[in-house]
Parts: structure tokens; C-alpha cells; sequence
């Protein structure tokens, strides 16, 4: 089988990465070109970049920006942020980036899900469910943009998703994101059973020990973090790093 | 020059972002003068099995990459896709592959042994070699990036290069003479796909 992948999240705020908690806040992390070049010669798995702004401004990809970044990647690396058509998609494909998360404009239109999958493969799509909990407790659908959430269970979109051509999809927990507390099992675990395209989690992630611990309880494909990569020590001084193969491998054991 | 066949299959760009860390000079082309004068030819792609065949069609160009491949027996990497489509078929689609290498390309199960199989597998993995060469020269313990549904069954064995899992077994790099396949990304695996890259345009000595 496919080893697990431990993944970076990094979040691209006006051509910076930042570090937010629960999305708010953002904290300037570093250059985006130096903070990937790092990741990069430390040979991460897989790194995931989102634009925490793009929906939301309703701007378009910042394709040469990126064109650039791919260029430093000799790692998978994925794009998630202000994409609206199969053209956004295609041209961040010809920028080097294979894989492209969407999220609101999915939410607006499933039928573009199908069309994403259609033309480039299932395995270029990332579906991303933003996960939250509402204030009786229970877990639902998220959505910044302020558009209208379906009305359905999580297990019950997530198979929509994957029914709809998702290549892999990401469920990305924002009561727990950048809290570093502890990524919440139980409800990964409920859509885990019920999904059969790899998944990958995000939210809350404290250590490499609790990506590891999530991904074997759950068994799903793999864990994103962000400050378990980006900061150091108690007062989160801003450090980038990556564990090597040794360090990875001893979680799984 | 290495030529890098661009026909609208994915991510080519990282492939000549490679080489040219490497030292290797590139062009991305579907130009057949271009072609006809490759020194080693690189088939990447991602996407459909269908879509990437009828794209080499109506191009024009599956002449002339015969005629180097086949009758020139100039070195050619397939790469995902790019393998997929030097074999027969595919159960992916309905169209005849190039049928260089005598393989079928076949969709992964969904359980195995009554345990559920995720697919597409996607992620790092071992790769067990199967015969020693030149390919994995100085490669210890080498493991690639895959992201793919569908897997490659050689009929020859002897055109296996090594094998990997995903909940079966299946053949992740074949060759046959100058022909040589791998069903994951080197481009996007680190120093592994490194090395890969520069010992299929050293393999004859120089580039």
C-alpha cells in the first residue's frame, strides 16, 4: 500500500504564507518561495497550498505567482483557492501544480465536480469539506462564502463527492485549525467507513505523533498540519521543518 | 536533444523543471521535425486513457515516434499515463494503446479479501526490484510518488522491472530494449526521481 503522507498546509495570504487559528488571525510565517524550496530539500511528502482569501475577494488564481513556486517542487503539490472553471484548472495544471482542491464553488455547483473530474482525471480533483461544529454540538458543513450550505448529513455530501468523480478527498475540521488540540477522531472516522477514495484530514494537529495516531485509528491516506511544521518550541517561534523518513516511519510502528 | 512529448496530458512543465536541474537541456514539442532528431524521448501524462491515445492521433505524431522508438530504438521513458499507453488497452477505455510492450491495463479492484480497496492510490511507495537495472542505479531503498486507478499487467515477465502494492501486486516500471515505462511520477519524487531520470538519459554513456 501507498505509505501514508504527512502533509504540510500552507496558507497564501497577498503572496505570503501565514499561520491563522481557526482562520483567523493571520501571522506572517514566510516567503513563500523559500518557505517551498525548504520543504523541498527536507523531501516532504506532499505539499498542499491554499489562498485563504481568493473566494472570498471572488479573485482568480494568482497563476504566474504560482508558475513559479511549482517550479521550486520536485514533490507533489496541490492548489486550493478562487477556482471557478475547468479554465482555472487547466491553466494551473500547465503551472506545474497537478492537483487542485476545490471547495465553495462545488458547494455552488456539483455539477462542476463532475465536469473537473471528467476532463482531468479523478485523481487531479481534491474535494475539500470544511467541517464545523453548530452550536448544539453536532458537526455540519461549513461554508466562508456565505452561500447556501446543502442541506444534508457530512457522510451524506462526502458520497457525493466521491460519487461525483473527487479523486481524494480532504476533510479539513475549522473549529480545531491551528488550535493544535488534537484532530477530532470520531467524525473522521464516521465518513472514513463510509468513503472509498483516500482521504486526508486537517485541523488540529499538535505533533507528527498525532498524525500518525490519526491516520492509524482511522486509517485513512494521510494527515495535513500547519504549525506542526512552521513553528517551534512554546512561544511559536516561526521554524520550518520536516521529519525525515526514520522519524516517519517510527510513528507507524 | 531530449524531447519531451507535450499532448495536453498534464503536468509536463515538471519534467523538464527536472532535467533541467539535472544539467539536461529540453524542449517540450509535438512538432514531428522535432521529434524525428530526439536524442531520448519522455511521454509523460496524466488524465484518460482515451482522451491521451486520441490526443497522440489527431497530432499526427504516432509515425514518427514509431519510427524512432521502433525501427531507430531511440530510448523513450513512459511516464503514468505515458506507460499506460505504450501497452494494448486499457479497461479504461475503448481505444487500442500503442502496443509496444505486450501489457494490458487494468482497474484496481475494490476490495481485497473482503477488505475495501482505496482507490486511486495515491501516495509514496517501495518499489520492489525485480531484476537489476540500469534504471535504479544508485538507488537504495528508492521509493516514488503514484497517483493512478488503473495498473499495468506485462505478459512477459521478463519486461518487469520491479513490482509495487496497492491491496495487489502489479508491475510499476517495464522494458523492453529502448522502451522503458514507469507507472509513477520521477518528476515529482525527490532525489529518487532524480537519479531515475539521469540514469535513463546517461544510460548509454552520455546524453
Amino acid at each position: 500500500m501507498a505509505l501514508p503522507r504527512i502533509i504540510p498546509s500552507l496558507l497564501l495570504k497577498e503572496r505570503g504564507f501565514v499561520k491563522t487559528i481557526k482562520y483567523k488571525n493571520p501571522q506572517y510565517i514566510g516567503d513563500p518561495f523559500n518557505t517551498v524550496k525548504i520543504f523541498n530539500s527536507l523531501e516532504a511528502d506532499e505539499i498542499m497550498i491554499t489562498d485563504i482569501e481568493a473566494t472570498k475577494k471572488g479573485i482568480d488564481p494568482d497563476f504566474d505567482f504560482l508558475k513559479e513556486i511549482a517550479s521550486e517542487c520536485f514533490m507533489p503539490i496541490s492548489y486550493g483557492g478562487g477556482i471557478k472553471n475547468v479554465d482555472h484548472i487547466g491553466k494551473l495544471i500547465q503551472c506545474g501544480i497537478e492537483k487542485v482542491s476545490l471547495n465553495a464553488a462545488v458547494m455552488d455547483r456539483p455539477a462542476f465536480l463532475k465536469e473537473a473530474s471528467n476532463k482531468f482525471g479523478t485523481s487531479t480533483i481534491i474535494a475539500v469539506m470544511d467541517i464545523k461544529k453548530n452550536m448544539f454540538g453536532s458537526y455540519g458543513l461549513y461554508s466562508y462564502s456565505k452561500t447556501k450550505k446543502p442541506s444534508i448529513t457530512l457522510v451524506g455530501y462526502a458520497k457525493q463527492l466521491e460519487e461525483l468523480g473527487a479523486g481524494e478527498l480532504f476533510i479539513n475540521n475549522v473549529d480545531l485549525e491551528g488550535t493544535m488540540s488534537g484532530y477530532d477522531a470520531t467524525i473522521i472516522a464516521e465518513i472514513a467507513e463510509n468513503i472509498n477514495i483516500p482521504i486526508v484530514v486537517n485541523g488540529g494537529a499538535k505533533s507528527l505523533i498525532d498524525m500518525g495516531n490519526i491516520i492509524k485509528r482511522t486509517k485513512i491516506s494521510g494527515a495535513a498540519a500547519g504549525s506542526v511544521f512552521v513553528y517551534h518550541g512554546r512561544n511559536n517561534a516561526v521554524l520550518i521543518s520536516y521529519p525525515n523518513q526514520r522519524e516517519i516511519k517510527e510513528i507507524f510502528e | 536533444m531530449i524531447c519531451i512529448i507535450n499532448y495536453d496530458t498534464g503536468n509536463v512543465g515538471a519534467v523538464h523543471n527536472m532535467l533541467h536541474v539535472l544539467g539536461f537541456e529540453s524542449t517540450l514539442t509535438n512538432n514531428p521535425d522535432e521529434i524525428e532528431k530526439a536524442s531520448h524521448l519522455i511521454l509523460p501524462g496524466v488524465g484518460a486513457f482515451d482522451h491521451g491515445m486520441k490526443k497522440l492521433i489527431d497530432l499526427g505524431i504516432i509515425p514518427v515516434l514509431e519510427k524512432k522508438v521502433l525501427q531507430q530504438k531511440t530510448p523513450i521513458l513512459g511516464i503514468c499515463l505515458g506507460a499506460q499507453l505504450m501497452c494494448k488497452g486499457s479497461e479504461e477505455g475503448q481505444q487500442a494503446g500503442l502496443g509496444w510492450i505486450d501489457a494490458k491495463v487494468k482497474r484496481f479492484p475494490l476490495s481485497v479479501d473482503g477488505n475495501k480497496l482505496v482507490s486511486p492510490n495515491i501516495g509514496w511507495n517501495e518499489v520492489i526490484p525485480k531484476k537489476p537495472e540500469i534504471l535504479f542505479n544508485e538507488l537504495e531503498m528508492p521509493r516514488f510518488y503514484f497517483v493512478h486507478s488503473y495498473f499495468i499487467e506485462c505478459e512477459n515477465r521478463e519486461n518487469v522491472l520491479c513490482e509495487s502494492e496497492h491491496g495487489i501486486k502489479f508491475d510499476s516500471a517495464f522494458q523492453k530494449g529502448c522502451i522503458f515505462g514507469v507507472q509513477f511520477h520521477p518528476e515529482k519524487s525527490h532525489r529518487f526521481g532524480k537519479q531515475l531520470l539521469k540514469n535513463f538519459i546517461m544510460k548509454d554513456g552520455a546524453a
